[in-house]
């Protein structure tokens, strides 16, 4: 599976001081395949023509410690932990950003070599303030590890006494305590580069360098989308989520609370990997009972609220292609849609605009909501295109809405006592259950997030092996849901969950007679930006769910349905930059818009580290999962159906629907006051 | 307060400006490039790369846009002869550049200029625009078809490390003045990813002088290894401080004779990232092979405090570095903490061992030439000067 995020020749944001930029040099040699070879502690490899050392001592499986390195992110060579001897060169050279371009001798661990590592770990701890048993981090650390491997074993040059910086609360999703930093900058990296936003970056010189917001402002105040890359690609504890296991145990341990937990499909795939098991063991059932052992009164599947998005956000395309294709002219987007993007900079006309009015459908192409990532870049970052988004609330939000409403009657529980619990791998979750706007019930949809490492510490805090646990089902009445809902754990599964249900929705054909096992191909994978057309040649009658808001399909009939896949905001932005210069994806009809790398598996709730092979490995758990499920389709998801029968009876996307399920979206800009 | 003077006359002054660029353009380039490789000039800035190498380097580099750029962020503690040499003998700089960009076939050069030397702008604005006039900038210069070149002034901002190549690079380009990782160098990746030659101000200087004199003349001078003449910026305890025309190759003590400074007990040079040299030593040359100076000489007289001297290169170093990399960052304030400690008799000798153990991972393992030249002076110190700086007590 390739894992290339971004496409070939986009150019990095970063500044050259931070990353190594010979490869692009020698891209051209690299396509001719010129080969080099090299002798790396008296062992001869032969490595393509402007490889790093790194890369040629990991082939030869010698391990050369690195801490401002990281698969994801372009290179930097600013710690020096990685250090090695070329012959030759007057000074050590950082292997990480040495490019092979001659057959040069390397060696790895002479006397100076190893003084200097040793030297840079312990000026690193000098300057670390913080005991690692109060850590977040303790036991995952790759400073603890290092100093544990270069056997540190006292403060050679002192340590600090007192911390430097006020730690930065301010954010619902994100911790950051600039106190434990090393100033490896894969957050920088990680925030202007992978997901070109661009919310951190180095300030001052010498030992006052710091990493900060923009004006040093907190980082509620700035442009920050909250995905948790830069937690997920930290060496250190100085970036964390918000931890609300407190809060939690508080809850459970309160007679008066009913505690429900809703689990989403990615952090099943990654939490074994937090109790030593290898990437891609699910975790599911297993998970099940010892969320019981902890004490939640309920557990639940978030997948069916999944399933609930796709039926709500995949009627809502068919009204938006309905208004676009049925009896509109001018095609996509409508005049005045069209005349607003011009003027970008007017938030205040989008502000009225953007307010979703339920009776008219909004303009093509629509894109998904699920991501509170992706939704807090575009409101950030592409303000005049709000009306795009999904109304549906994030499947998160739709269950809270429903527990707190349908599950309440149905079990007679007041409200008020109902605490829900989201299980995520998401940081962004935290900011999003805290919108003012997701109170539809008059409660708050989701009183806490917890991402897949909180449950894992809550998880061990009562003694329970995650692993050697036996497997039980989820509560009704929401049951086991659909294999559509669990491949939203990855990205291209929104999308291809929706195609499922909508294909057949309208052509009444079985999707396995388009697509073998039901599996929509283009849209998997891990290319940055995927895009997929389906003709849709025959049309069949309106199912009875639907069947208020559409009286035939005819309007469809022969229309190609073109689609696209994002992960990552850079890819994001780069699907925008096409939206706005009217390319090819502005002829689209649905996006799926993922904030992070790899979708929710790569979330910044999940464990830590992260890498493409990790994702790959939860991926394939993900898809195992969906294989296994006998219902495939959201659709056909019977307790769906049934709260449809007894609560949302008016249909997908009718008023009740509307005042539990959807919301609507707040034009931030990208200014910071 | 330095005196700013220049003592005797400079070969500089006797260089008729147009002369070296008239007789360079009636021959191909690589004749220009074949002088400059015969003087064997090597870069004034202090690291003494081959100027002639660097520049075929550039030639080689595929790229169309391919940039000169003068280095004219003069920083090193006690170097003042840049700002010499552009307050009087501008024309000579951008010839040098004019004849570079012949040489590499590049359009355009940027000057670099220090952000304290913004003063001076106005007056290198008025020479361009004469040299425009004059037809030795702009399109078709000298009337030679296809040879088109124009010099910008940018300006600094007071950060020394952007007098590192690839962090001037950086800053020209916007970003935060870091030093790049190398290689690549800027030959091949430089300004806005095009091959690039960076040079000194008084480099682009001498090449006029040499294409105008002959190399035999230039290389006639000074050592096998370090030719020709060099400017110096003195200062410290001596009597005429000042810029002064050596040639390369002069001993410590030839050039104290010559600035008023016998009887120093130590004298500093290459600046704060250069050498501490001590009496015992006076006889070695200044030159790439023994003592290299991109022309800073600070004298110190006999009652000079060397630890206190130390401290100061220190604490310039701690609050320059650019912070990126861990061994220049944190590894400068550690050396200043052992000063300190000296300072009040409360160091251990283990402990300035550690420290001088440190000193060397830090020349070895710093990204760049400054963190890698930090404890240069401070280890210096500490192996010329112990008597002196042992056994303090405390105040």
């Amino acid at each position: 599976m390739s894992d290339k995020l971004l496409p070939h020749g986009h150019p990095t944001r970063a500044p050259a001081s931070q990353r190594g930029r010979t490869a692009e040099v020698l891209e051209h040699a690299k396509a001719l395949g010129k080969q080099i070879e090299v002798m790396i502690d008296g062992r001869a490899i032969t490595v393509p023509l402007g490889a790093t050392i790194l890369e040629a001592a990991q082939q030869l499986g010698i391990r050369i410690p690195t801490l401002c390195y990281h698969e994801d992110l372009c290179l930097a060579g600013v710690c020096r932990i990685c250090v090695v001897e070329v012959e030759g060169q007057r000074t050590l050279q950082a292997s990480c950003s040495y490019p092979i371009t001659a057959p040069i001798h390397v060696k790895t661990h002479t006397p100076a070599v190893r003084k200097a590592r040793r030297h840079i770990l312990d000026l690193m701890l000098a300057s670390h303030y913080g005991e690692c048993y109060t850590c977040a981090r303790n036991g995952n650390c790759e400073l603890q590890s290092l100093a544990e491997e270069y056997g540190v074993d006292y403060f050679r040059f002192g340590r600090m006494e007192k911390p430097r910086y006020e730690i930065d609360l301010s954010s619902h999703a994100l911790v950051r305590d600039m106190n434990k930093c090393i100033l490896c900058r894969r957050c920088v990296r990680t925030c202007i580069d992978l997901q070109e936003v661009g919310v951190l970056e180095a300030i001052d010189r010498g030992n006052r360098i710091k990493i900060t917001t923009f004006g040093d402002k907190p980082l509620s105040d700035v442009v920050c989308i909250n995905c948790g890359q830069c937690i997920n690609r930290c060496p250190t504890g100085a970036l964390r989520a918000n931890d609300n296991t407190d809060e939690v145990w508080q809850a459970i341990d309160d007679p008066t609370k009913h505690v429900v937990i809703q689990t989403a499909p990615s952090p099943r795939a990654g939490i074994g990997e937090c109790f030593g098991l290898p990437p891609g063991q699910p975790m599911t059932f297993r998970m099940n009972t010892a969320l019981r052992y902890c004490g939640f009164d309920k557990v639940f599947d978030t997948n069916f609220a999944a399933d609930l998005t796709i039926l709500e956000e995949g009627t809502e395309l068919l009204l938006r292609l309905k208004a676009a294709l049925a009896n509109d002219e001018c095609g996509m987007m409508n005049d005045e849609s069209k005349s607003r993007h011009s003027e970008q900079s007017q938030l205040q006309n989008i502000h009225k605009s953007s307010f979703i009015n339920h009776h008219s459908p909004g303009p093509l192409p629509q894109f998904t909501s699920c991501s509170p990532g992706w939704v807090k870049f575009a409101e950030h970052f592409y303000p005049e295109y709000l009306d795009h988004i999904s109304s549906c609330k994030s499947p998160q939000q739709m269950f809270g809405a429903l527990l707190k409403t349908y599950y309440a009657e149905k079990t007679g529980v007041d409200p008020k006592d109902i605490v829900t619990v989201a299980l995520m791998p998401c940081s962004a979750k935290k900011f999003e259950c805290n919108r003012p706007e997701m109170c539809a019930s008059g409660f708050k949809d989701i009183d806490y997030g917890l991402t897949t490492r909180e449950l894992a510490k809550m998880i061990r805090e009562v003694g329970v092996d995650l692993p050697n646990m036996n497997k039980t089902d989820f509560d009704e009445p929401f049951g086991t849901a659909t294999g559509s809902g669990v491949i939203f754990g990855t990205t291209g599964g929104v999308m291809e969950s929706a195609i499922r249900t909508v294909l057949e929705l309208v052509t009444g054909k079985k999707i396995e007679s388009l697509f073998d096992y039901a599996e929509v191909k283009p849209v998997r994978g891990f290319e940055g930006i995927r895009y997929a057309e389906l003709p849709i040649t025959e049309v069949g009658p309106v199912p009875a769910i639907i069947s208020h808001l559409f009286k035939d399909w005819n309007w469809l009939k022969g229309v190609t349905l073109k689609v696209a896949v994002a992960h990552g905001t850079a890819n994001a932005k780069l699907v925008m930059e096409d939206i706005k210069a009217g390319g090819k994806l502005s002829e689209c009809h649905f996006i799926e818009f993922m904030a992070c790398p790899g979708g929710c598996l790569g979330g910044g709730g999940q464990p830590i580290p992260t890498s493409p092979e990790i994702r790959a490995a939860r991926a394939k758990a993900i898809y195992d999962e969906d294989r296994s499920y006998t219902i495939r389709k959201s659709h056909e998801n019977p307790a769906l159906l049934q709260v449809y029968a007894d609560f949302l009876t008016d249909g997908p996307c009718g008023h009740r629907s509307h005042e539990l399920l959807h919301t609507h979206y707040t034009p931030r800009g990208k200014y910071i006051a | 307060m330095i005196v700013e003077t220049t003592h005797g006359s400079l070969t500089f002054c006797s260089i008729e400006p147009g002369s070296g660029l008239d007789s360079t353009l009636e021959r191909p380039p690589a004749n220009a490039l074949g002088r400059i490789e015969a003087s064997g000039l090597r870069g004034r800035g202090g690291a003494g790369f081959p100027t002639s190498l660097k520049w075929d380097l550039a030639i080689k580099s595929p790229g169309e846009n391919k940039y000169v750029i003068c280095n004219a962020d003069e920083g090193e503690p006690g170097t003042f002869k840049d700002r010499v040499i552009l307050s009087d003998f501008a024309d000579l700089v951008f010839e040098g550049m004019t004849i570079g960009a012949f040489v590499i076939g590049a359009k355009r050069g940027i000057v670099y200029l220090r952000g304290e030397y913004a003063y001076l702008r106005s007056h290198l604005e008025t020479v361009l625009r004469r040299r425009r006039a004059q037809n030795l900038l702009g399109k078709k210069i000298r009337g030679r078809d296809g040879f088109d070149f124009d010099i910008e002034i940018r300006m600094g901002a007071g950060a020394y490390v952007c007098g590192e190549e690839t962090a001037l690079i950086e800053s020209l380009e916007g970003q935060r003045g870091e030093p790049r990782n190398r290689p690549p160098f800027p030959i091949d990746t430089g300004y806005l990813g095009n091959p690039t030659i960076v040079n000194n101000v008084e480099t682009f200087a001498w090449v006029v002088c040499i294409l105008a004199k002959g190399a035999k003349w230039f290389n006639s001078i000074g050592t096998k290894k370090s030719t020709g003449l060099k400017l110096f910026s003195v200062s410290g305890d001596c009597s005429q401080p000042g810029v002064y025309e050596f040639p390369m190759g002069i001993t410590v003590a030839e050039l104290l004779k010559e600035v008023g400074g016998e009887g120093a007990k130590a004298v500093q040079v290459g600046g704060a990232a250069g050498q501490c040299v001590p009496a015992a030593q006076f006889e070695r040359t200044i030159a790439y092979e023994d003592v290299p100076t991109g022309g800073s000489v600070i004298v110190f007289g006999p009652d000079r405090d060397m630890l206190r001297v130390a401290e100061n290169f220190l604490e310039f170093f701690a609050d320059e570095s650019c912070g990126q990399c861990t061994p220049c960052r944190e590894g400068t304030p550690k050396l200043i903490e052992g000063v300190k400690m000296l300072q009040q008799g409360r160091c251990s000798m283990h402990y300035i061992h550690e420290l001088c153990s440190l000193g060397e991972t830090m020349q070895l393992a710093s990204k760049c030439g400054l963190g890698q030249m930090a404890p240069n002076a401070f280890l210096s110190i500490v192996e010329h000067f112990q008597d002196e700086i042992l056994g303090r007590i405390g105040k």
